[in-house]
């Protein structure tokens, strides 16, 4: 119990470091804040009021402060842009990159499995060289640049998917797919690596000798076996996933928290940027915390094992 | 490139493991196909640092006339262009050649600052244990928690600077890695010993790490370092694709890649071989990558 007290206060550590860090950098930024905002016609009187209303005159620490008390009631500033509460932007634009995210990962998930599973049955075969190598090419490849292939070839050439924004479920295809490629990759290897070590288990020798089929031997006791690094990994990837998101949803116009993160620093709206960050990253903790406890309530070892 | 491993005991473990080193490959064949990555690589550093004195190229430079001429055409100015030309009318070919070295020196400077930074944290937090390997682990688990691409999108985007910026924004969550393995190896060879008979004889722990701990980590980092080179190229060329990279003045992949994308009914050749050359430089370097981390990574590979 306290162990999970423990991992829940680091958990929070966590996220307090992380809206330090974006504070900084955003109070680190070229020019005045308020000037940015009312543009090259406002006269100075307009700009000293708005500093002072946006808290600028105070000094840095005071003004640190004043931004952990307002994240602590949840209130992430207003966009002046946008003219309302930077959190509601974030959350307007939250359900599409889950969404994207949610796919990708079931897609990656999926062909990862089947792929690895192919790979890990025999080391050395045909499948396994031919899958370690695409996995190699797949996560090499940069993303936004095979995203922009996919449109030039579905999409403008085959004239088979649209190429940018949302809405259908064909508007989800090449997004999902583009950001699902590394992580394929990913889970492949891990699958086929894991497999691998699983086959040398003395369990599986008895499985084989009594008498069960090798298509029964490798679905019932290898495969799931070395499901469980696969999920592990999967769970701490969402991050990574996440980052990968940020990136794919600017090629494809998706309308979720990455476009709107990119579209808020071309615009100097930072009180979005900061909001947008510290969603990502409280959902990225959450997530990474959800597994510990996860692993700790599965598997004692962890629990006796667990370091001070 | 390498999932690494998830917790500073997994990595702790796979550092004090025995080194796994494969033979040889002993077919010519398999040799050859080793060697390639190697050739790859070796292209792109001569293309990176010979080209851009064989090919005359200006960004500012925008020939109008030119524009969106398709590969093997001839400029008004009666050159060919090999790789045809962009919406400004400038080069292709000479934009993959400029490229290159601006990806190249990008590179080398965001690993050289990481590996320097990681390497003094994981060594003095593993070397030294206790309260400050408690502390340094777990800001290394804390930062490794957060999507390094957004960090940088956004120190580098909000920042706005040119190459320092970006340098330091991609080396910002490049260094943890690094730490992490130089830490394993800290950890292990700390209780060696050949460390406890150098501390009898009263070796300082300055010199106790030059001497008897780095050596161990180089091989390690380096192995590691290669992939990360790789990480890094595509991370900057995805902070100019999204016009928070380096200024417009630079030729980066990225941003050719980006400009491409608004004439890709048109002129898919912008983007496509700005992309190739990416790619191509991060597959060679990351089966480098993979070479050295089999050989000198001591079980980090999966």
């Amino acid at each position: 119990m306290i162990a999970v007290v423990r991992r829940v206060l680091v958990a929070l550590v966590v996220l307090w470091g992380v809206a330090t860090v974006v504070f900084f950098i955003v109070r680190a930024a070229p020019g005045d804040p308020a000037t940015a905002l009312l543009g090259p016609d406002a006269d100075a009187g307009q700009v000293a009021a708005l500093r002072e209303s946006m808290g600028l005159n105070r000094p840095l620490v005071g003004q640190y402060a004043a931004y952990l008390g307002d994240l602590v009631t949840l209130d992430l500033g207003s966009s002046h842009r946008l003219g309302r509460p930077a959190i509601d932007a974030v959350a307007e634009r939250l359900p599409a990159t889950v969404e994207l995210t949610l796919a990708a990962t079931l897609i990656a998930v999926v062909a990862g499995l089947v792929l690895g599973a192919l790979a890990g049955r025999r080391a050395g075969s045909v499948w396994d060289r031919l899958v370690s190598t695409a996995t190699i090419g797949l996560q090499s490849f940069p993303t936004f640049w095979v995203g922009i292939m996919f449109i030039l070839l579905f999409a403008l050439t085959l004239g088979v998917l649209p190429s940018a924004g949302a809405g259908t479920p064909a508007h989800l295809v090449l997004p999902a797919v583009t950001l699902a490629l590394p992580f394929t990759a990913i889970v492949a290897r891990l699958t086929r690596s894991s497999m691998a070590d699983t086959l040398t288990e003395s369990y599986i020798l008895t499985a084989r000798a009594k008498g069960l089929t090798e298509r029964q031997v490798l679905t019932g006791h290898v495969l799931r076996n070395s499901l469980v690094p696969v999920v592990t990994i999967v769970a701490l990837q969402m991050g990574a996933l996440m980052g990968g998101a940020v990136v794919v949803e600017n090629v494809f116009a998706w309308p979720g928290l990455g476009s709107l993160i990119v579209d808020a620093i071309g615009n100097r709206d930072y009180a979005v940027v900061q909001a947008a960050t510290l969603v990502i990253a409280t959902i990225v903790v959450a997530l990474n915390l959800l597994v510990d406890l996860a692993y700790r309530a599965i598997d004692p070892r962890i629990r006796t094992g667990d370091r001070a | 490139m390498n999932p690494l491993p998830e917790t500073l005991e997994a990595a702790t473990a796979a550092a004090t493991l025995p080194p796994a080193r494969p033979s040889r490959p002993r077919h010519l064949l398999a040799r050859v196909f080793a060697a390639v990555p190697f050739v790859i690589l070796g292209c792109y550093l001569v293309a990176a640092v010979v080209g851009p004195l064989l090919i005359d190229y200006d960004p500012v430079d925008t020939p109008l006339v030119d524009r969106l001429l398709a590969p093997g055409s001839r400029t008004s100015a009666g050159e060919l262009a090999v790789l045809g030309t962009d919406h400004l009318g400038r080069d292709v070919l000479a934009q993959v050649v400029y490229g290159a070295r601006t990806s190249v020196l990008i590179g080398v400077a965001t690993v050289v600052v990481a590996s320097v930074v990681g390497c003094c944290v994981g060594v003095i937090a593993g070397y030294s244990g206790g309260l400050v390997d408690t502390v340094l682990a777990r800001i290394m688990d804390i930062t490794l928690a957060f999507p390094g691409i957004l960090l940088a999108i956004v120190i580098a985007g909000v920042l706005d600077g040119g190459a320092v910026v970006v340098v330091a924004a991609l080396a910002v969550s490049g260094w943890i890695g690094i730490a992490r393995v130089a830490r394993g190896v800290a950890v292990s060879v700390r209780s060696r010993p050949w460390t406890d008979a150098a501390r009898m004889l009263g070796v300082r722990p300055a010199r106790m790490i030059v001497r008897h701990v780095l050596p161990f980590a180089a091989g390690p980092v380096v192995a590691l370092a290669t992939v990360e080179f790789a990480l890094v190229v595509l991370a900057e060329a995805g902070l100019s694709f999204l016009g928070v990279g380096l200024p417009a003045s630079t030729v980066s992949w990225g941003q050719t890649i980006a400009n491409g994308k608004e004439y890709l009914a048109s002129a898919w050749w912008i983007s496509a071989f700005a992309g190739v050359a990416l790619a191509g430089l991060v597959v060679s370097v990351g089966l480098i990558g993979d070479a050295f981390t089999q050989r000198y990574g001591r079980g980090f590979s999966r």
